[in-house]
């Protein structure tokens, strides 16, 4: 393959905040603002490489990219020894989410953890982070798969724990980090599996040969809970509001942000490695009805949570379930044919959702960090009063209850419709749960608002005053985002969402874009 | 037939689940995730062995008898990662037992409060 400008883009946006993130220190020495401005930059280089990325695979098609060549042996032939990048529309289109998202993130903590001893090493594990996501998105190797799991967790467990140093933010990310390992081994085996029957490693390659035996249905098994584990859905869903709770603000949007990558690996693995070759719905509804599970179980916990953070935790759960029904109703289509009837528009309206989850959940946690970094207080019963405060966090708030809760014009009605319509041809049952989901995600930000912002002036909280630009520009852009979305929603999904919902269903355009 | 090793395997993990899910302790479940990350790995290296087979080392060797080098390499990432995430656990059940003062499950949990 000649090696154009082009196809070099995705190695870049990993190596670059890899090498980066591990020369923070050095930059450290400088002085708090050089390394921000630094952290920046380098994120901010990412998320134009992303976007770069993006463009290119839409206007050309799959990129692969192959690390290493082939090693020839004395009889002539050539050991495929590589490991390969195959980026097609539905990993670009959420390696440049996952980028913004961190980069929004970080922007906020600038300020956010202003004062809380030396950072340094939490933008380290930031830029790793960054770089793990993005390959983790872009790869199209099982193992390497693996291998950017655990890169993205070890550096997640370490933002978790690491800028409070109590032990509730220690007990946190050591249950987290006990899933992630056990997850990631798991996976591991599963892998194994495969590869003792297959001999190959790269997605596409195991795709093809797929012969979906007792042993592959074992590693599919394997794979999928151990995915499952780590997105937190719900039978596994223990960790996350203590890992989202106890973690600063900025790190559980980041947190937000590698749940869907692995929901991501999860909807690679359903559609591109396995797919075509299921032998029925079986699978397919499976992932409904983890869906249905997540999406109740979690907003019925949300219901009874007193500290803003875990409540907000548990909402996120269940926003993890509508993303599930969306992809799991469009893995039934595909085996039963109605893909064009409304298995399109299923998996159209999970991905649309992951991307705007991404966006308001972000959103709704750097609230979350604004109230307790301006109150020091997490729990509700506290709060009160405080949208004459804070009159940006307010609307910052408003806007992205508005969007979790599914009301037009936030992004969150956009994709939660394309659900509902779609997912009720297979059975109006699962459409009126999804419903029941929303109505009562609203009652409970409605309360939260109540208790947070409105009521009388606790004088404690008296001339407390808004945050700091920083936080305000971070939160800005993602309520901006947020009604874009919502007001322009067949943009988006006709320009980005249609072509990695179409990239998804066509197994064999995936398999054909590496061999 | 089934190979030895793979018993030895299924022994190893289910020692290891074990220790996750009955042992109170926290350094027992850091235990027991290792011996399950050395289950896997002594899976993945079964699956490259081939009896009396050389190492995917030499260039010149007879080629039907060599053992398969790629879950060689695999192995030896995966160690590498088992030793950081063993190296973060172990520092993260210092940590909660510097803040707490045990390392049994039934109190380290705190965040239920």
């Amino acid at each position: 393959m000649s090696a154009s400008v082009p196809t070099n883009y995705p190695i870049f946006a990993i190596i670059i905040p890899l090498i980066a993130g591990f020369a923070a220190p050095i930059i450290g020495v400088f002085g708090s603002k050089i390394r921000n401005i630094y952290v920046t930059v380098v994120l901010g280089i990412q998320l134009i490489l992303t976007g770069l990325v993006l463009n290119t695979v839409l206007s050309e098609g799959i990129i692969s990219y192959a690390i290493g060549h082939g090693v020839p042996v004395p009889s002539g032939l050539e050991v495929p020894v590589r490991v390969v990048f195959e980026v097609d529309a539905i990993g670009a289109f959420f390696g440049l989410f996952a980028i913004l998202s961190i980069f929004l993130a970080s922007i906020y903590s600038f300020s956010y953890l202003e004062g809380k001893g030396n950072l340094t090493g939490f933008y380290t594990l930031v830029l790793v982070m960054a770089a793990g996501s993005i390959g983790f998105a872009y790869t199209g190797d099982l193992f390497n798969l693996f291998v950017f799991l655990e890169v993205t967790s070890i550096s997640a467990v370490g933002l978790v724990a690491y800028p409070k140093r109590d032990g509730l933010s220690a007990e946190a990310a050591f249950k987290f980090l006990v899933i992630s390992v056990l997850g990631g081994l798991v996976y591991l085996f599963g892998v194994g599996i495969l590869y003792g029957q297959y001999d190959v490693l790269s997605i596409a390659a195991v795709a093809e040969r797929m012969q979906f035996g007792i042993a592959d249905k074992l590693a599919l098994i394997s794979i999928f809970s151990a995915l499952a584990m780590k997105l937190g859905s719900v039978p596994m869903h223990m960790w996350v509001p203590d890992a989202y709770g106890e973690s600063p603000a900025p790190v559980s949007m980041m947190m937000v942000v590698i749940s869907q990558l692995s929901l991501y690996g999860l909807v690679r693995i359903s559609f591109s490695l396995y797919g075509l070759n299921l032998d029925g719905t079986t699978l397919g509804w499976i992932i409904v009805v983890l869906g249905l599970l997540t999406m109740f179980v979690g907003v019925t916990m949300a219901l009874i949570q007193k500290k803003l953070k875990r409540l907000m935790a548990y909402c996120a759960i269940s926003q993890i379930g509508y993303i599930l029904l969306g992809v799991g109703a469009g893995l039934i289509a595909l085996k039963t044919g109605a893909i064009a009837e409304y298995g399109l528009k299923a998996i159209e309206g999970g991905l649309f959702h992951m991307v705007n989850d991404v966006i308001y959940m972000g959103l709704l946690f750097l609230t979350a960090g604004a109230l307790i970094y301006k109150t020091k207080e997490r729990s509700l019963n506290e709060l009160g009063g405080l949208a004459r405060e804070m009159p940006v966090t307010v609307i910052a708030f408003i806007v992205g209850a508005g969007a979790i809760s599914g009301i037009p014009p936030f992004n969150g009605f956009a994709s939660k419709f394309l659900i509902y319509e779609s997912v009720y041809k297979i059975n109006p049952f699962l459409t009126a749960v999804a419903m029941l989901v929303s109505v009562m995600t609203l009652a409970i930000f409605v309360k939260v608002f109540q208790s947070a912002f409105l009521g009388p002036e606790i004088t404690e909280y008296k001339g407390v005053g808004e945050v700091p630009t920083k936080m305000k520009i971070s939160m800005v852009i993602l309520s901006v985002l947020i009604i874009l979305f919502g007001l322009f929603p067949n943009l988006i999904v006709n320009e980005f969402v249609e072509p990695a919902a179409m990239a998804l269903v066509d197994q064999a355009k995936y398999i054909g874009g590496m061999l | 037939m089934i190979d030895i090793h793979y018993i030895a395997v299924i022994l190893l993990l289910s020692i290891g689940f074990y220790g996750i899910l009955f042992k109170r302790n926290l350094i027992k479940t850091i235990i027991g995730l290792s011996i399950i990350e050395y289950a896997v790995n002594l899976f993945l290296i079964t699956l490259a062995y081939v009896d009396g087979g050389v190492a995917a080392i030499y260039t010149l060797a007879p080629h039907e008898n060599m053992v398969f080098p790629v879950p060689h390499a695999l192995v030896l990432t995966s160690i590498v990662i088992g030793l950081a995430t063993t190296a973060l656990m172990l520092g993260l059940a210092v940590n909660i037992y510097q803040k707490y003062d045990t390392l049994d499950t039934q109190f380290v949990r705190r965040l239920k409060e």
